[in-house]
């Protein structure tokens, strides 16, 4: 590794000085634009030859603005309950985990495989385990809903419960028979190691469910946020919680349902659960001496296999939760989607700093919201690649990552 | 070991063995395809040309990203990106032209710049390598973990942006040209291979093949699927006697002291970001090249191109290829991307066929009837396994991936070399045996010490 | 090794001109009696001037403020106890890190923040502490790399036809000097070898034949003889004796005090990241502060 850190520090130094500049100029330009555009003012510069030219503002409706904002930042949460996990073995086991992807799908597909059996078996009993199993029903016809009485909401719990723990058991036993043999090999023997787990989940998820998505999506109570402008007509429409932003010219709602709050609070309680867990207890302090140096933690009597079990354990669990929010906020998921959703993740834990959980956290956030936010200023069909553009110029610019030198938490 | 007698043997062994292990193992693999498909009744001209077109593509594929990661230690998982950009932009330059406002984004029905198909070929390599440029810039004095997630980055930009609807079709100097959005382009050359024999001459040679072609099969279509397989042919040829060139020389010495150790090499005088930058380049040109001919219609690959066949699927395909042959080894990817395109790519779908002729199942039928919890039914119920054995059968695509992930898992675990074992090759442009003017009589000095310190 | 294949480098003493690339290798051949010439001058010029260098990393000060000279055609040894700055000294000067503060000067110009390979083009070389072989490369491939500018490292020169030739034509003449550096270090039964199998003191040996063969001007050495045997090390400072009367330079980083006092004209002595002190051998032996340095004291400067 002395090799790559040695030219890091030279590329950061060549690259800093005249790159900062620029990323500082545009994110002004940025958010000068977004405030005209809130404002709904277009800025007209008469150049010569091309006559009359918009260079900035334009508009962008604050329910639409606000409905992105919470669009970014649930997509975020659960990008960065995910990216914990990843963020740990990165900096612990010291490489990039190309299965962690498929960790997530893991979670999703035994969370709610476990949520219709429950549901469905318990409840109306008119389908067998299964086509529950195989999910191969709609979950509207379960009543699959946090709100949807007592035996749902205890399904989805249960759910959840499995997702994370039925995603450990994957995890450790992908550790046990595919990483833990080759332990101390090159990082990139690792990574390359990854990309075969990361085949062998995806396509055995694909044999056994097949390439349809399945969808578990029947959301509840909906609760609208109105905006209320000059045009009270459009107030609120259903729902206990009677908000109101009045700002005149611009009218409009923000819905956000059950699972999406659902999906606020699970993250937000495992992100402090682990904050707390790894500030107070032995564990946190034996994974920051291992992310620091393996082998001087190993001669200083830190009992590295129970470590990095645990980092197993606890990241495994958190990615199979993200995954089954994930299925509770976008209502569907299909095979490929974990994998596909994985470099946001890693977008998200180089952001933030590989090796740090508030990083992690933070970068989820970030990337989440640069995602959904960034539909503002180009097409949405870039939005996607915009996070990953995102991503690489961080690499580029500062590959330490924001929250750099925090190594776990 | 002495060294006066063993080197020079053991060299001049290795430089005219390596041809023949390919040849060897290609002519192995022909007749296993040919036997299994005389049994199974199916058209051997279409069985071994598809066989061919696998091989050859992956061959390539493994022998350009050999050049990246076995000689130079550059950790490329944006292969398929760099495929695409080529096939793109050959199609943009070397598609017949629509006149602006004609096409429009529709089925992949805008137009190109109307240039001929080997120009097109050209333009691809050469914007692929122009891109791999822009990513090599900033990113090629990262870490190799890092350099592979950017890498795999480019490339997923690269497929969502030819997705956008936004760049599917524009207009360029009264010309309809794009990209074609989420419906992709229409490859729509004509035959490629009659274009391809052209321009280098051979026109004649492709009417006379068209003829006997005709005459002995009655089919026109099988001589562009032989034709193009004869063209693959070419380029693997030309592929490995380019890599094997640059492996042996100066040049490629270099590159592999940056993949042992960038920083000594460095400090030896050696500009190592000027080599990382040309080798990615090159690297990043064959690859394009790879999309282009991948993707043609000739040899049947559909003559089209669809952004959803741009996920890095295909990317790890290739690594698979090249783990198999041995990194580092342009002979070794020659043969890791024969044998896997053979045994683990075309093998399972090949044996999904025999299987489909020699039960007489009509498997189709069979899949569109049974998931995966019809076919386990008849097992909780009367341990019945047959219909799981046929619903695997007909689910054989996600197996064989699911296989190629259990190859990488036992390769990295037990054969980090390659299947085919440790396999450098020697980085020099001669034989580095001792040289015969200087005989062992000028040696005397170095009798004494020896290995003492070992 | 005879005396004909390690070019002098009374040139580069003189004018720091680039030399061309293509011929660079070749004159190797041809200037030997230049060489004997230069090596009747008594040394006074000095290719190497490091002036307040200073290293940080975080907070920790590796070299703090060190200044020294090297003077053209001296064995000069630097010595220290560990962790006193010397290896981080040689990563500054080289390029390999950059410094924090000070100044590297090589024949008059400023190479401070230069890349590795610029100053090494510049004629000033080193090995590493831990000695650094291309482990999956064979011997004689490790030593096949080392001559700065071969024709063949110019890509399309490598592959075209018409070049080829001439490329084929050099790669003799590098390989018949890789043989005797071979032969002289004593490690021709091992050129088919990976270096990676090598032990411990043939990698240092592999390693010092390497930067040698890239015929530098001053050469740095980090603890070149640790782990080389005896007999073979007597034979290796006889050589590099040898070339410091052609007109060579070197910086020699070494443990073994007593190697340093029989072998070097002036020693430098490093000190928690400064330059304790610099002189003769006698007038190093003399100094009590050296002793302390060793023992561990803070020391008064
Ligand atoms: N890359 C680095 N990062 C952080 N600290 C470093 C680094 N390199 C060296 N150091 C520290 O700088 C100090 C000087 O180290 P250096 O290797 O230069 O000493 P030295 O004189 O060569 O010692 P030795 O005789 O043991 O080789 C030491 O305290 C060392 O731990
Ligand atoms: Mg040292």
């Amino acid at each position: 590794m002395g090799v790559a850190d040695g030219y890091r520090t030279r590329a950061e130094g060549l690259v800093e000085n005249p790159f900062n500049g620029l990323l500082v100029f545009i994110g002004l330009y940025l958010v000068a634009d977004l405030i005209l555009k809130l404002s709904g003012v277009d800025v007209v510069v008469n150049v010569p030859g091309m006559g009359a030219t918009k260079i900035m503002g334009g508009v962008e409706p604050l329910d639409s603005f606000l409905s992105k904002v919470i669009n970014g930042i649930l997509r975020g949460l659960i990008i960065g309950l995910a990216g914990i996990g990843l963020s740990m073995t990165y900096s612990i086991l010291g490489f990039a985990n190309f299965a962690h992807g498929d960790f997530i799908t893991v979670g999703a597909f035994m969370g709610v495989m476990t949520s219709y059996i429950v549901a469905g078996v318990v409840g109306a009993a008119t389908y067998d385990i299964g086509t529950l199993a195989l999910m191969k029903v709609e979950a509207s016809q379960l009543g699959l809903a946090i709100t949807g009485g007592p035996l749902a909401f205890a399904a989805i719990v249960l759910g959840l419960l499995i997702a994370g723990v039925g995603t450990v058991g994957v995890v450790l036993l992908v550790d046990r028979l595919a990483f833990e043999p080759i332990r101390d090999r090159s990082s990139v023997s690792l990574l390359i190691t990854s990309i075969g787990v990361a085949l062998v989940i995806r396509y055995l998820v694909n044999f056994i469910w097949g390439i349809e998505k399945f969808s578990a999506n029947s959301p509840g109570d909906t609760w609208e946020l109105a905006i209320r402008g000059s045009e009270p007509a459009n107030g609120l429409q259903r729902g206990p919680s009677t908000w109101e932003f009045v700002i005149t010219e611009l009218t409009g709602s923000i819905r956000v349902n059950a699972h999406d709050f659902t999906l606020l609070i699970i993250a937000v309680s495992l992100m402090l659960g682990v904050h707390v867990l790894l500030q107070t207890s032995k564990l946190g302090k034996a994974m920051r001496a291992m992310a620091d140096n393996k082998d001087l933690a190993r001669v200083t009597g830190i009992p590295t296999d129970r470590v990095i079990r645990f980092t197993w354990v606890l990241g495994g669990s958190l990615t199979g939760v993200a995954g089954y929010t994930w299925v509770l906020w976008s209502g569907t998921f299909g095979w490929y989607d974990g994998w596909l959703f994985l470099l946001l993740v890693f977008a998200a834990v180089i952001l933030g700093g590989i090796g740090s959980i508030y990083g992690a956290m933070a970068g989820g956030l970030i990337i989440g919201l640069a995602r959904d936010l960034s539909i503002i200023f180009i097409p949405s069909a870039f939005a996607k690649a915009f996070a990953f553009a995102l991503m690489i110029v961080v690499l580029v610019v500062k590959p330490s990552g924001l929250f750099a030198g925090r190594t776990t938490a | 070991m002495s060294v006066g007698d063993s080197v020079p043997d053991r060299v001049s062994a290795v430089g005219s063995s390596d041809p023949a292990k390919i040849i060897g193992l290609l002519v192995f693999i022909y007749a296993v395809y040919l036997v299994a498909g005389s049994i199974a009744g199916i058209n051997p001209v279409s069985n071994l040309t598809s066989l061919t077109r696998w091989i050859g593509l992956f061959a390539i594929a493994a022998l350009a990203l050999n050049l990246h990661w076995g000689y130079t230690g550059l950790f490329n998982i944006g292969v398929i990106g760099f495929m695409g950009v080529g096939v793109y932009v050959a199609a943009i330059v070397s598609k017949d032209p629509v006149a602006a406002g004609g096409g429009g984004a529709v089925g992949g029905a805008t137009g190109g710049l109307g240039l001929p198909l080997p120009i097109g070929m050209l333009a691809g390599a050469v914007a692929a390598a122009l891109f791999g440029l822009l990513v090599a810039l900033p990113a090629l004095r990262l870490r190799a973990d890092y350099l592979a997630i950017v890498t795999i980055a480019v490339s997923e930009i690269f497929r969502l942006s030819v997705r956008n609807g936004n760049i599917a079709s524009f207009d360029v100097g009264g010309l309809s040209v794009g990209f074609g959005g989420g419906d992709g382009l229409q490859l729509d050359w004509g035959s490629e291979v009659e274009l391809l024999f052209d321009a280098l001459l051979l026109g004649g040679v492709y009417d006379s093949l068209s003829a006997t072609a005709e005459r002995l099969i009655g089919s026109p279509v099988a001589v562009d699927r032989i034709g193009y397989a004869l063209i693959l042919l070419a380029f693997m040829i030309g592929y490995y006697a380019l890599l094997r060139r640059i492996g042996n020389s100066p040049f490629g010495r270099v590159l592999k002291a940056i993949r042992e150790d960038e920083e000594a090499t460095n400090s030896l005088g050696k500009d190592t970001d000027r080599f990382k930058i040309i080798v990615f380049m090159i690297g990043c040109g064959l690859m394009g090249l790879v999309g282009v001919l991948w993707f043609m219609n000739a040899g049947g690959g559909g003559g089209s191109v669809n952004p959803t066949q741009f996920r890095p699927d295909t990317t790890f395909y290739i690594w698979v290829a090249l783990i198999i042959g041995g990194a580092g080894s342009n002979t070794g990817s020659v043969m890791g991307g024969a044998l896997f395109a053979a045994f683990l790519y075309r093998g399972p779908r090949f044996l999904q066929t025999v299987i489909d002729k020699l039960t007489e199942t009509d498997l189709g039928s069979f899949a569109r009837r049974t998931g995966f919890g019809e076919a386990m039914a008849p097992i909780a119920g009367s341990f019945d396994p047959i219909p799981l054995l046929l619903y695997a059968v007909t689910k054989i695509q996600s197996l064989q991936l699911l296989i190629m992930g259990l190859v990488i898992i036992y390769l990295m675990q037990n054969r980090p070399q390659g299947l085919l074992g440790h396999r450098k090759e020697q980085a020099a442009a001669i034989s580095l045996s001792r040289p015969d003017r200087r005989s062992d009589g000028d040696r005397a000095v170095a009798a004494d010490g020896g290995a003492e310190d070992e | 090794m005879s005396d004909t294949d390690i070019d002098p480098p009374e040139e580069a003493v003189q004018a720091n001109v680039p030399e061309d690339a293509d011929v660079d290798y070749e004159k190797a051949e041809t200037q030997d009696s230049a060489a004997e010439e230069a090596a009747k001058h008594v040394p006074q010029a000095i290719p190497l001037q490091v002036e307040n260098l200073s290293k940080r990393f975080g907070g920790l000060t590796a070299v703090d403020g060190a200044s020294f000279e090297v003077e053209q055609g001296t064995l000069t040894g630097l010595i220290g106890p560990n962790g006193a700055g010397k290896s981080t000294t040689f990563n500054c000067v080289t390029g390999v890190l950059e410094p924090t503060a000070g100044t590297v000067r090589f024949n008059g110009e400023d190479i401070t923040g230069l890349a590795p390979h610029q100053i090494a083009d510049r004629g000033l070389a080193r090995t590493f502490q831990i000695a650094r072989e291309l482990g999956e490369m064979t011997v004689l491939e490790n030593l096949m790399l080392a001559p700065t500018h071969q024709r063949g490292e110019s890509l399309w020169r490598s592959v075209l036809p018409f070049t080829r030739g001439s490329v084929v034509e050099q790669e003799e003449e590098v390989l018949e000097d890789v043989w005797e550096t071979l032969d002289f270090f004593d490690i021709d039964h091992l050129a088919d070898e990976y270096a990676g199998n090598l032990s411990g003191g043939q990698r240092k040996l592999l390693e010092l034949a390497r930067v040698l063969l890239t015929d530098p001007d001053v050469l740095l050495l980090d603890e070149p003889f640790a782990g080389v045997n005896p007999s073979l090390e007597e034979r290796l400072l006889e050589h590099l004796h040898e070339l410091r009367e052609q007109g060579y330079t070197f910086l020699i980083v070494e443990h073994d005090m007593d190697l340093i006092m029989d072998n070097c004209e002036r020693v430098i002595v490093m000190h928690q990241g400064s330059v304790l002190t610099e002189g003769t051998p006698e007038d190093v032996k003399a100094d009590e502060r050296v002793l302390e340095a060793y023992l561990g004291g803070e020391v008064e400067t």
